[in-house]
Order: C-alpha cells, then structure tokens, then sequence
C-alpha cells in the first residue's frame, strides 16, 4: 500500500474572538489513500468545512500536523482541488474563461492542459455553452463548470464541500452520479462534506461520523458492495445501503442524545 | 390555426403600439411644458409684468448666445469649465481607485484613516476654496484641487465599501486555485465592482462640475463659473442665465456619456 496519500495526525484547530476560544476540531487523526473517497457526516458546526480547509492550506494548523504523500502539507507539490457550496462562476467571464481561470492564476495554460480542458467540456455536454455566460446555464451545468474549473488543473486530491446542496433534489442525483463516476475513472482521491447520509454512503469507501463541536471522529465506517464496479447510482439500489445508512444514522443519533 | 396566429400578433402590435403612443406623449409633454415656460417668460417680461433688467427675457438671451458665440469668448468659457471639470474627474476616479485598493489591500490602515475621511467627506467644501486661493493662488490648479476636494473623498468610502462586501466565497475561490492576493483584487475585486465604479463615476461628474463653478466664483478670470458672477457683479443677466443654462446642458451630456458607457458594459455584466 506505501504512505498514504493524505494522513491526519492529532489535528486540533481553534479560532480566537475578543469574547472567547472556540474548539472546532479535536485530535484528529485519520488516513486517505490512493483512489479512495471519504465522506464526513456530522451535525452542522461540527467543523466539516474547517478540515477541508486545513487540508487545502487556507487555514493554519492549532497543533498537530497533515502530511500528503509524507511529507508536511506546507512542503508538498501535490495539486488540490476544492469544490465549495456554490459553484461561485464569475458572473462576467464566459463559461471557457470561467473554466481556464485555474489555469490562468497558475499560468498552465499550455496545450495540453488546455486540451485535457476541452475534452471535459465536451464529455460533460458543455462544449456547446462555452461562449455563454454562466446566468443562462441551469444549476446543475454550472455545477460541472465549477467541476470542470477544478479538474482542468488535475488535482490529485479533491476537497468536495456539499457541492451539491444548492441543486435539487432530481438535479443532484444526476450531478453527484455524473461526478462520481468523473472521480472514479479519473482514480481521484476525495475528500466529501455533506449533511445527506444516502449522498455520503453512494459515493464513499469510508464514512467518517464526527462529533458535535469540538468535532472528533466518532466512528470510521467502511463501505463495501458486493459490485466493485459501482456507481452512485447502483450504490443507492444496493441491498447492503439500507445497513449503513441505519448504522451511520445511529451514529449521529447517538451524539444528539448525548447532548439533549 | 392561421387566425389564433394572426391575432396573437395583432395583440402583440397592439402591446407595442400603446408603449410606443404613450413614450410619444411624454415626450411631447416634456417639450410643451418647456415652451410654455419659455412663451410666459417672454411674454411677461415684454408686457412689463416682470422686469425684464433682473429676470431678461429669452430673446436677449438668444441674442447674447448668438453674439458670444460669433466672438468665440462663450466656446472659450465653456472650454475651460469642461476642461477643469475632466482633469478633475479623471483625478478623483483615478485618485479614488488607487485609495480604496491601498485601503482594501491594507484594512488597518483604512480603520485608522476612516474617522479623518468621513469628517472631510461630511465637510462642505464650499468652505475649503477660500483657503485653498490662498495657498494655491488664483489660477486652474486652485479650481481642479477644489473640483477634486468635492468628490473624491465620498468616493473613496463608496468605492472601498463596494471592494470589501465582494463576495468572500469568491476570493476564497481564487485562494482554493492557489491565486495571489493582487490575482484576488484582479480577477474579482476590481471586475465585480464595475458596475460600482460606473455608479460612482455618475455622481463624480457632477460634483466635480459643482467644484468646478465653486472654483471659478472665487478664483477664476475665464469659464462660466466666471461668467455668472461677473455677469451678476455687473448686472449682465443674460451672461448669468445664459451660463447656468449651458451649465445645465453640459451636466445633461456628461451623464448622458456616462449613461450609453454603462449600458454598453452592462452588456458584459
């Protein structure tokens, strides 16, 4: 198996105000490998969005230490990408200097990242609306765009913040199955934050339950099908899916007993 | 399948027709409206009603128009008012973007300058063109500093509130592409702010017109600012109305400019 390509060792993280010090996440510690995906569940305020930020380096460490490829997270070349809530498109750039704004900040824009570019937008239908701008496009194309402005730098890691809460319902099936299958072909390793159990589960090799803030890791649950060649979709019909969705469920049910 | 086609244009070119009818009589309004003030202040003034000496009377104005303009002195006054009022305007926007990124870029530094600015902007200015005559002297850098001192601080606070409330999500973005603070400022900043800046930009002109006349009231031997109180110093009425209604059409044409530059960059926003 090697070194993980992301490792967590005893992360806390607080943030200071005039009035107090609020603990968001407490000790922690886990491990993301090679082409595997992880979702976070946890009530809100549990410190999901702070560990994706940790991880992509906008926010600096209280104690502890992230490694990637073994190596500190400060010295480490490898590309993150990270998907927020909203797909958060300039509203003045075309769809393609939407999808090049990436590359642009990182000066990759050669050939063939470029290319690698243009065939996203074509597999995912948007090589028609590439001169549009992104007010005449549905909630869920520009939620690929947004997809796509990640991938073009092609990230090894992926930090997914509910990237499909603004969507509807019928929407976010579609987009979470087409971005799964996208991560999967691609071998992406990916971190999700989400509040939807069933999003959790269909997509993740592992669902990691935190706790109430401070936020800790209450339980690490693997997730497996029998079909090894699944999809979100597929995942969702399984017959196993009802057991963990109950079992992480639990878990988090647990947590909010413990504190009423 | 015809006939529902047919009338649903014809409703539709009905639609368009009452629109249209409707713009056609407020336009015509408009103008009645201004003639008729124009017929009653000749009328009134010529049948002795009012004194023609104090409030003239549209026909002397038009003669003194015609008379002003075939010497080239009134082309010359309004040369100059324009010419101060845009050296001033580019000062205070070019002046107003370069502060409120410096304050943006560094918010100690604006919390510590905000209380000055507030009080400088809430100040009238008309106060300040008496000092500033005699610490410049009487000539066009006095009347374009005074131009400046009317708009740039209001436009400085404007300006930097429209930079901070930029979406942080957005900025945020461009960190998670690992973009550089100045790539922030370029890439979302300034762009998202267009709309802002041209607002802005609306009002400036007018208040530098404003500083402009102040100027020129106090310091100025050229310009219609010059003009009107001269003219009112020497019982030269026409001069005065003549001044203050072309003062009026510039400021008409300046927003106007303003008004075609905004909507054909709202096309791209």
């Amino acid at each position: 198996m090697g070194i993980p390509l992301l490792e967590f060792f005893n992360v806390n993280y607080s943030y200071h105000t005039i009035s107090c010090e609020t603990q968001t996440l407490k000790d922690i510690s886990f491990n993301l490998n090679k082409n595997e995906f992880i979702s976070f569940v946890g009530p809100s305020g549990c410190g999901k969005t702070t560990l994706l930020n940790l991880t992509a380096g906008l926010l600096p460490l209280s104690s502890g230490a992230i490694r990637i490829n073994g190596k500190p997270r400060e010295e480490s070349d490898v590309n993150i990408g990270y998907m927020l809530q909203k797909d958060h498109l300039l509203e003045w750039r075309t769809i393609y200097r939407n999808l090049t704004l990436g590359l642009e900040i990182q000066k990759k824009k050669d050939a063939s990242h470029i290319e690698m570019m243009e065939d996203l937008l074509k597999t995912y239908g948007l090589w028609d609306f590439r001169n549009a701008y992104p007010r005449q496009l549905s909630g869920g194309m520009r939620q690929r765009a947004a997809l796509i402005r990640t991938l073009a730098l092609s990230p090894e890691i992926l930090l997914l913040d509910e990237p499909f809460s603004a969507l509807d319902y019928q929407t976010r099936l579609n987009v979470s199955n087409d971005i799964g299958s996208i991560i999967k072909e691609k071998g992406i390793s990916t971190l999700l934050v989400t509040h939807d159990l069933a999003e959790a589960i269909s997509m993740a090799d592992k669902v990691i339950v935190l706790s109430k803030r401070p936020g800790t890791i209450k339980s690490i649950i693997p997730i497996e099908f029998g079909d090894n060649r699944r999809t979100p979709e597929s995942a969702r019909n399984a017959p196993e899916f009802n057991k963990y969705y109950n079992q992480i469920w639990e878990a988090i049910h647990d947590e909010n007993e413990d504190f009423s | 399948m015809m006939k529902t086609k047919t009338s649903v244009k014809n409703a539709q070119t009905e639609y368009v027709r009452k629109i249209k009818r409707r713009q056609f009589l407020i336009r015509v309004y408009q103008i009645l409206i201004f003639i008729t003030f124009l017929f009653l202040w000749e009328y009134t003034a010529k049948h002795g009603i009012i004194n023609d000496f104090i409030f003239c009377c549209p026909s002397k104005l038009f003669a003194t128009f015609v008379s002003m303009l075939k010497d080239g002195s009134l082309l010359h006054h309004i040369g100059i008012t324009l010419y101060e009022t845009l050296i001033g305007f580019v000062i205070v926007i070019l002046g107003s973007l370069g502060m409120a990124t410096l304050f943006w870029w560094n918010q100690t530094l604006s919390k510590v300058l905000e209380p000055y600015l507030v009080i400088l902007n809430a100040l009238p200015k008309s106060a300040l063109a008496p000092v500033l005559i005699v610490w410049l002297g009487a000539n066009k850098t006095t009347i374009i500093v005074c131009a400046c001192s009317v708009a740039i601080f209001g436009s400085i606070l404007n300006l930097y509130t429209g930079f901070i409330s930029v979406d942080a999500d957005k900025i945020k973005l461009i960190k998670t592409l690992k973009g550089s603070r100045f790539q922030c400022l370029k890439l979302v900043v300034l762009p998202s702010n267009v709309p802002n800046i041209i607002s802005i930009m609306k009002v400036n002109i007018g208040l530098c017109l404003v500083g402009v006349v102040i100027g020129e009231f106090l310091a100025a031997r050229e310009g219609l600012g010059y003009l009107i109180i001269y003219g009112s110093q020497t019982f030269k009425m026409s001069n005065v109305l003549l001044s203050i209604l072309i003062l009026c059409v510039i400021a008409m044409l300046l927003y106007t400019l303003l008004q075609h530059i905004e909507k054909k960059l709202a096309e791209y926003f």
